[in-house]
Formats: structure tokens, C-alpha cells, sequence
């Protein structure tokens, strides 16, 4: 489990962020998106992906959540 | 001479070539040639890794990120080097961060504190010396605000509890004092240092004067990551003011506690170097809601793109101003360039530094008709380099943490006019017969950026490569042999 951010990205989309390691990721697909249930895995634009539990759609961004990692970014 | 990809990558290949095998694989993921069309820098470039033991590399250490940074430049404060002397004394004030206050008495900027650690406190521990030395500098200097207590490389080692010191000492002097866990040895380079310096603003400072009551006003901004070198923040504070912006702090160039305790009441933060405080951005944003932006003030081009950029998020009033503003410039601007550009056209740069300058600084060459070639960061993170890529033009060389021989042997093959880079630089490019401005402190000139400072950045990139030097850089013995004849037989 890792501390993960969640921003909304200048170009519309949303935007991962890692701060242990610092690292930046735009999310590619979010696999729940509705106003009651958000989260679920995300898929990072670096090959990598993460999960979330559903919650409700937070009003507002950025958020921090707890994250658990699928699969590694390939670097 | 504008390079082909086939050509860049050759150069490359032929620079990697010294290396043993395994170093080439290593130095080669770090050296790329542009591609435009990329959106994600990853697949062309790596950064923010270990530099490889044996190659002369520029970074610094995350002490010289937090204190030489982040922290240093908070003039109010007592930024206290834990550890032996050195680590303080050999980069004091060599940032050249401007501040105005009577140093000694209420500002404490160019001063160097030290608990100057000796044999016995790496023995016996250091947690007495602290105590005194704070104890001490609130007798000397009591019209300071606070002390920040950055940690170098032995604090860490040998274990001491300098967050205890700083509670306990904090209540007895009844001032905030900051233990910064910035030991040299955390990460890869001096980012590390910020994030970590950022962290402990977030936990020590930021929040302090939470609910306290505060006449805030729609226009509010804060100026973060400008550490004012040479006056910069400056400059940015006069384009923002007159814009009907209200400036309520300067992290931390020329800033000061209170400044940073009242920035949660800021409508909108304004982040100049996105590498070092985009952590405690972030942080302001999720907490507080507040927005921030990156701003590049750096030539008239991204100056009039970032004003409108800022003006967007305010009020018609602001939009107006901002348009009188930029009309108002304008002529002082096309006058620069119309004296600048005829001299300057053409010429080629090769840029090597770090935070921001490497992409921030390309529209104002490109404003004056010359050509960025090359750019690399000491210690950039992969979403640095996806900003820098859109900067740069196809093919042109990208280099991350590059080592003192490839800089040395891409310089001499690409010949470019102009080399913008540091100290440790400018001799050896000089003596090679190129040209060098030092980029991290504005070679002792500056402000550079905002409308001022294009003036004196055209002005200073003139006088580098215009200097009559150049051309005596062969001997006269060398020279045309046949002249020298004629001489004698007249
Ligand atoms: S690496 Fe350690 S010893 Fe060296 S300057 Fe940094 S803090 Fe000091």
C-alpha cells in the first residue's frame, strides 16, 4: 500500500501522483466513474497501475488515497 | 549548424565510446536526441537515478537542496548547518539570493551558522552542542524569527534526536525551530533535499496560523520557488503588482516566516521553479484548495503567454490591467530586440543547468534569434523532461546529469556560440574559446527574468559573445605569417 495523490490535469483528464518516489503519471483509464462509485484500477500512462477502493466521487481534487500496486511501470 | 537525428545520435555514440561496457549502457539511457512527437520523455530519456560512481557529475547533495535551496533564503530565520564546518562555509551565499534587511541584525541571509562538529561530538553525540548554540544565537542575534536545523551528513549516521532538541529548545526560546531531516547522503541529488525541505514546511510551518484572522483580499498571490537570484523575484513582484495582483509572499527569495505562514490565505500560487516547491504546491492545493500554475517570465514571448495565463484566473479588472501592462511594455521590449536580435541571429547555445532554467529559459534566446541546441538538468524527473521536449527543437541534443567529459566532448563537436552553465564550466569552455554565461547565478549579473530583466539578459548574452576577446585566441606568431613579413621588410 502506498500514499498515492490524485489531481486534475491541466488538459482535462487526471493525473497520478507517487510521492515516495516521486513520481508523475498521467491515468489513463479509472475503471469505476460515476458520482457513487469511483476508483477501482487505474491504469498509468508509464505501463504501470494501481487500485483504489471505490468510494463516492470526491467533489473535489486533488485527493490522497491509499493505493495498491498491480503491476510496476516497466523502467 | 542544426544536427539531423542520425547525426545526434552518432555524436552520442562516438562520446559513449570511451566507456566500459557497462557504463555505456548506463550513461546511454541518459543521453537522447529530441523527438518532438513524443509526449512522454521516459521513452527517450531517463533521469533522477544514482549518479555512476567514477564520472564527474555536478549535483549536489539534498543538505545543499534543503539549506542552499529552500530553506537558505528565508532571511528572518537562523538556518543552522548541524554537523562540521564545511558543508555551511564552502556555499555561503554563493546563490546570490538578494534580500533587504541589515544582516546580522534582523536578516541573516549571507551568514553562515554552524555547530562545527569535532571528533567528540561524533563520539559523545551532538544534542548538547545544539542546545547551546541555540541558546546562543537567541543571546546574540534576538531579533530573529526562527531557526531551522539542517541536518548534514553525520546526524544521520550517528543517530541524534535533534527533533527533541528543537521541541524543547523552541519552548525556551519561544520560537519556532525546524529540525530538517536533510542528511547529504538521502537520495540521488539535491531534489531530494527540496522534497524533503518542502515536508518539513508542510509539517512545521504551513498551518500555524490556521483560523487566525487575516484581511485577505481577491487578488492575493504568492510568488513559489523564486529564490531571487539577482533580484528575479523582484522583477516578477513588479509585472504581478502592476497587474492589480497582491503579492503576499516570496518563497523564499527575500522572504520571510510570517510570509510562509500566510500563504494558505492565497487565492492563487504562482510556482516559477516547479522542481523545488511543487511538493508543498500540491499540498496547498489538496488542504487548502488553493490553485497553482507555472509561470516562465523569461523573455517577452512567454512573459505576455504567462501574464494572460495568470490574468485567466481573475476578475475582468485584472484582465484589463494585464493587457495595459503588456501594451505598456511592448515598446521597451521591440526596442531590446530591434538593437539585440541583428547582433545575436543565429547564434547557437548549449544550455547545462538545473531546476528550471534549462526549458524556461529557451523563449528568451529564441526572442532574441538564437537557437537553444542542446539543454540538459543536473537533476531533473522524468515530467521535467516531458515539458522540456515541446521547448526543444526535433533532434537537438538532451542530456540528463550529464558527466564533465560529455559535456566537454559534445561542446567540442558541436561548436556552439553560447554555453550556458556554471562555474565549474566557465573556465574550461572559455579556455576552449566558447563563450560562457553562468546560468545558475546569472554570472554575477541579473535579474533576467520579468520585462526588466530581458534588458540586461540581452545586454549580458551581447557582451559574452561580442567580446574582442574571442578573436585573440590565437597567439600573433600564429597569425598570418605573410603579414608579419611585409612588417619587416617595411
Ligand atoms: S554530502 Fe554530506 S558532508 Fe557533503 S556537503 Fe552534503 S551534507 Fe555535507
Amino acid at each position: 500500500m502506498a500514499n498515492i495523490m490524485i489531481r486534475q490535469a491541466e488538459n482535462g483528464g487526471l493525473s497520478f501522483y507517487l510521492p515516495k518516489r516521486d513520481l508523475e503519471a498521467s491515468i489513463e483509464s479509472i475503471e469505476f466513474d460515476t458520482p457513487e462509485k469511483w476508483g477501482g484500477e487505474l491504469k498509468l500512462d508509464n505501463g504501470g497501475s494501481y487500485y483504489i477502493d471505490p468510494i463516492a466521487k470526491p467533489p473535489r481534487l486533488p485527493i490522497s488515497l491509499r493505493a495498491k500496486r498491480l503491476g510496476a511501470a516497466e523502467d | 549548424m542544426s544536427m539531423t537525428r542520425e547525426q545526434t545520435e552518432a555524436l552520442i555514440s562516438e562520446v559513449l565510446e570511451v566507456y566500459p561496457e557497462k557504463a555505456k549502457k548506463d550513461r546511454k539511457k541518459h543521453l537522447a536526441a529530441n523527438d518532438t512527437s513524443l509526449e512522454q520523455s521516459k521513452k527517450c530519456i531517463t533521469s533522477n537515478r544514482k549518479s555512476l560512481p567514477g564520472v564527474m557529475t555536478i549535483r549536489g547533495c539534498a543538505y545543499a537542496g534543503s539549506k542552499g535551496v529552500v530553506w537558505g533564503p528565508i532571511k528572518d530565520m537562523i538556518h543552522i548547518s548541524h554537523g562540521p564546518v564545511g558543508c555551511g562555509q564552502y556555499s555561503r551565499a554563493g546563490r546570490r539570493n538578494y534580500y533587504v534587511g541589515t544582516t546580522g541584525v534582523n536578516s541573516f541571509g549571507t551568514m553562515n551558522f554552524t555547530s562545527d562538529f569535532q571528533e567528540k561530538d561524533i563520539v559523545f553525540g551532538g544534542d548538547k552542542k545544539l542546545t547551546k548554540l541555540i541558546e546562543e544565537v537567541e543571546q546574540l542575534f534576538p531579533l530573529h524569527n526562527g531557526i531551522s536545523v539542517q541536518s548534514e551528513c553525520p546526524i544521520g549516521l550517528i543517530g541524534d534526536d535533534i527533533e527533541a532538541v528543537s521541541k524543547k529548545s523552541a519552548v525556551v526560546i519561544n520560537k519556532p525551530i525546524i529540525p530538517v531531516r536533510c542528511e547529504g547522503f538521502r537520495g540521488v541529488s539535491q531534489s531530494l533535499g527540496h522534497h524533503i525541505a518542502n515536508d518539513a514546511i508542510r509539517d512545521w510551518v504551513l498551518d500555524k496560523r490556521d483560523g487566525q484572522a487575516y484581511e485577505s483580499t481577491p487578488y492575493d498571490v504568492a510568488i513559489i520557488g523564486d529564490y531571487n537570484i539577482g533580484g528575479d523575484a523582484w522583477a516578477t513582484r513588479v509585472i504581478l503588482e502592476e497587474m492589480g495582483l497582491r503579492v503576499v509572499a516570496q518563497w523564499s527569495g527575500d522572504g520571510t516566516l510570517a510570509e510562509m505562514m500566510n500563504t494558505p490565505k492565497v487565492k492563487l500560487n504562482l510556482l516559477h521553479c516547479y522542481r523545488s516547491m511543487n511538493y508543498i504546491s500540491r499540498h496547498m492545493e489538496e488542504k487548502y484548495g488553493i490553485p497553482y500554475m507555472e509561470y516562465n517570465f523569461f523573455g517577452p514571448t512567454k512573459i505576455i503567454e504567462s501574464i494572460r495565463k495568470i490574468a485567466a484566473f481573475f476578475d475582468d479588472s485584472v484582465k484589463e490591467k494585464s493587457e495595459a501592462v503588456i501594451a505598456r511594455y511592448q515598446p521597451m521590449m521591440d526596442e531590446i530586440v530591434a538593437k539585440y536580435k541583428p547582433r545575436l541571429q543565429g547564434k547557437k547555445v548549449m544550455l547545462y543547468v538545473g531546476g528550471l532554467r534549462p526549458r524556461h529559459v529557451i523563449g528568451a534566446y529564441e526572442d532574441l534569434g538564437m537557437e537553444v541546441i542542446g539543454t540538459g538538468y543536473e537533476f531533473a524527473h522524468n515530467d521535467d523532461y516531458d515539458r522540456t521536449i515541446k521547448e526543444m527543437g526535433d533532434a537537438t541534443l538532451l542530456y540528463d546529469d550529464v558527466t564533465g567529459f560529455e559535456l566537454e566532448e559534445f561542446v567540442k563537436k558541436i561548436k556552439p556560440d553560447l554555453v550556458g552553465s556554471g562555474i565549474k564550466e566557465k573556465y574550461i569552455f572559455q579556455k576552449m574559446g566558447i563563450p560562457l554565461r553562468q546560468m545558475h547565478s546569472w554570472d554575477y549579473s541579473g535579474p533576467y527574468h520579468g520585462y526588466d530583466g530581458f534588458a540586461i539578459f540581452a545586454r549580458d548574452m551581447d557582451i559574452a559573445l561580442s567580446s574582442p576577446v574571442w578573436s585573440k585566441l590565437t597567439p600573433p606568431w600564429k597569425t598570418a605569417p605573410a603579414s608579419a613579413e611585409e612588417k619587416k621588410a617595411a
